[in-house]
């Protein structure tokens, strides 16, 4: 699967990449982490408040940064 | 030495050692520049760290945990009522806008899924103005008129600009991207009123402890300049207990936390700022504990200090290279004051259009440009010309020109910076001639 932090690359785009690798490495996902800075490909998820998170261009969180345990749920969900 | 993978830092330490070699340390001017930004720092970090930006932080943070930003966006979707698009979308800065890296996402989402150019362009222009923190540190350091000036006239000229862009452009039909953008729903924990109780609380303390001296001995401002610390106190007590009933944290750990601080401001009533620190570190070790960190208290506490993580290190950068170009106010830095004076004194049309074309190309980091335009100030900068400065500013650089042009196109673009640069002077040449 292919987990995307959606985000122009601010502290908190920084934070949501660590807990989402965490929550993937914890889960033991065969996964690769994916960064979208560029922010009309952001727009193209639909997303307008960063950071995001989708996995396989899903969209799963906007606007926050999930603990790792939520990033847990919402991949095995 | 592999000169082409080596050239840069090796280009780097030449001229870092040229700038080294050459340093004019024995210049009485440059000397006196050193000085003046040490003296400015030191200045910063008594007067306005503490009560000034600590809380301010802190309401930053909750405003970030705490205000949903899906239900603010829903006033900004595609059917969103145009009156009440530009309103909310000239406004909404204070609470969209607390990180000026969400204000371009924010801009651009507008623009392609929601209410569309206008009110987008309006965003993306009161925005870094009206935040809180930009609202209180330049009301703190430039002055209160200074500080409602420059939200006042981002708001009303924001949209000025969003009517005028979507009037010149209203024939191209965009495309819109089809996804309507996902919003999640925010599970409500709390009724608005309390929320909007705490928040009152907050800036209520925020401005009790930063109430300015008064020259007059009698009078309601002396009054209450007087008894600022039994305000901010009884203040301070009400959010002890709204944090231990709404917010869960329990009394017994709001108690045991109060105590020092309560004992202090008993024994050393002379200096109200030991206890205001000390309530500020039993917030923050409340905030921290075990079972605390993972729920709201921990996440209010997280946004804060990332807040204060990303700014005060640039902001006291800003006060020290400020004071090294400027000086104090009243004193010389490196630049001459009357070179300032020259350019952009007085409140000619000339003085605020140089301000605000230059505002808008420069780049300032988050806040800076408040020290910068205190300095400006003091070497003789007019009071109109540092508002085009101001507005211009932080709603437009160099760098952010160009991911504006990514998104809406090269012709848009310009009209809007022209646009900004145009309502900036004539902000600041209406503002200079009444103050």
């Amino acid at each position: 699967m292919k987990i995307q932090i959606l985000g122009t690359g601010c502290a908190k785009c920084e934070k949501l990449a660590e807990n989402a690798k965490q929550a993937a490495d914890n889960l033991g996902l065969d996964y690769q982490l994916e960064k979208v800075t560029d922010l009309n490909q952001i727009m193209a998820f639909g997303v307008m408040t960063t950071p995001g998170l989708a996995v396989d261009g899903k969209v799963l969180s906007v606007g926050k940064v999930p603990s790792q345990g939520d990033i847990e749920k919402l991949l095995q969900g | 030495m592999n000169l082409k993978k080596e050239w840069k830092p090796l280009s780097w330490i030449v001229i870092g050692f040229f700038v080294c070699f050459f340093l004019p340390v024995d210049l009485p001017r440059a000397q006196q520049a050193v000085l003046e930004a040490l003296y400015l720092v030191r200045w910063y970090a008594r007067e306005h760290v503490l009560l000034c930006l600590v809380p301010a932080f802190f309401i930053a943070g909750a405003v970030a945990v705490f205000v949903s930003q899906a239900s603010v966006m829903k006033y900004l979707g595609p059917k969103a009522n145009k009156l009440v698009a530009y309103s909310i979308a000239a406004v909404s800065g204070t609470i969209l806008a607390v990180c000026s890296c969400t204000i371009l996402p924010l801009f651009a989402g507008i623009y392609r899924m929601g209410a569309g150019l206008g009110p987008a362009c309006a965003f993306l222009y009161s925005g870094p103005a009206i935040n809180i923190l930009a609202i209180v540190l330049t009301a703190r350091i430039l002055g209160p008129e200074m500080g409602i000036a420059r939200a006042v006239g981002a708001i009303i000229f924001s949209v000025i600009i969003g009517l005028l862009m979507h009037l010149f452009f209203r024939h191209e039909e965009q495309q819109k991207i089809a996804a309507a953008p996902p919003m999640m729903a925010d599970e409500e924990t709390r009724p608005l009123w309390q929320t909007a109780l705490y928040f009152a609380v907050m800036i209520g303390i925020l401005v009790f402890a930063n109430w300015g001296r008064t020259e007059q001995t009698s009078g309601l401002w002396h009054l209450i300049y007087s008894s600022k610390w039994l305000i901010t106190g009884a203040l301070s007590i009400i959010l002890a207990l709204m944090l231990a009933t709404w917010f869960r944290v329990g009394f017994v750990r709001i108690i045991i936390g109060a105590i020092p601080a309560l004992l202090l401001a008993l024994l050393v009533p002379q200096h109200p700022e030991l206890a205001f620190s000390l309530g500020v570190l039993a917030l923050s070790l409340i905030s921290n504990l075990k079972d605390t960190r993972e729920s709201e208290m921990g996440q209010w506490f997280e946004e804060s200090w990332s807040f204060a993580r990303k700014i005060l290190p640039l902001l006291l950068i800003g006060v020290f290279i400020a004071g090294i170009l400027l000086g104090r106010p009243g004193h010389e830095g490196l630049i001459p004051s009357a070179w300032v004076a020259t350019l952009v004194g007085g409140n000619s049309l000339g003085a605020n259009l140089f301000a605000s074309v230059f505002g808008a190309f420069m780049y300032f980091a988050t806040l800076t440009e408040v020290p910068i335009l205190q300095g400006l100030i003091g070497a003789g900068m007019g009071k109109g010309p540092a508002l085009a400065l101001l507005l211009a500013g932080p709603a437009l650089s160099l760098p952010n020109m160009l991911v504006i042009r990514s998104v809406m196109g090269t012709k848009k673009t310009v009209v809007f910076v022209v646009l900004v640069m145009v309502m900036a002077t004539i902000s600041g040449l209406i503002y200079g001639t009444f103050f």
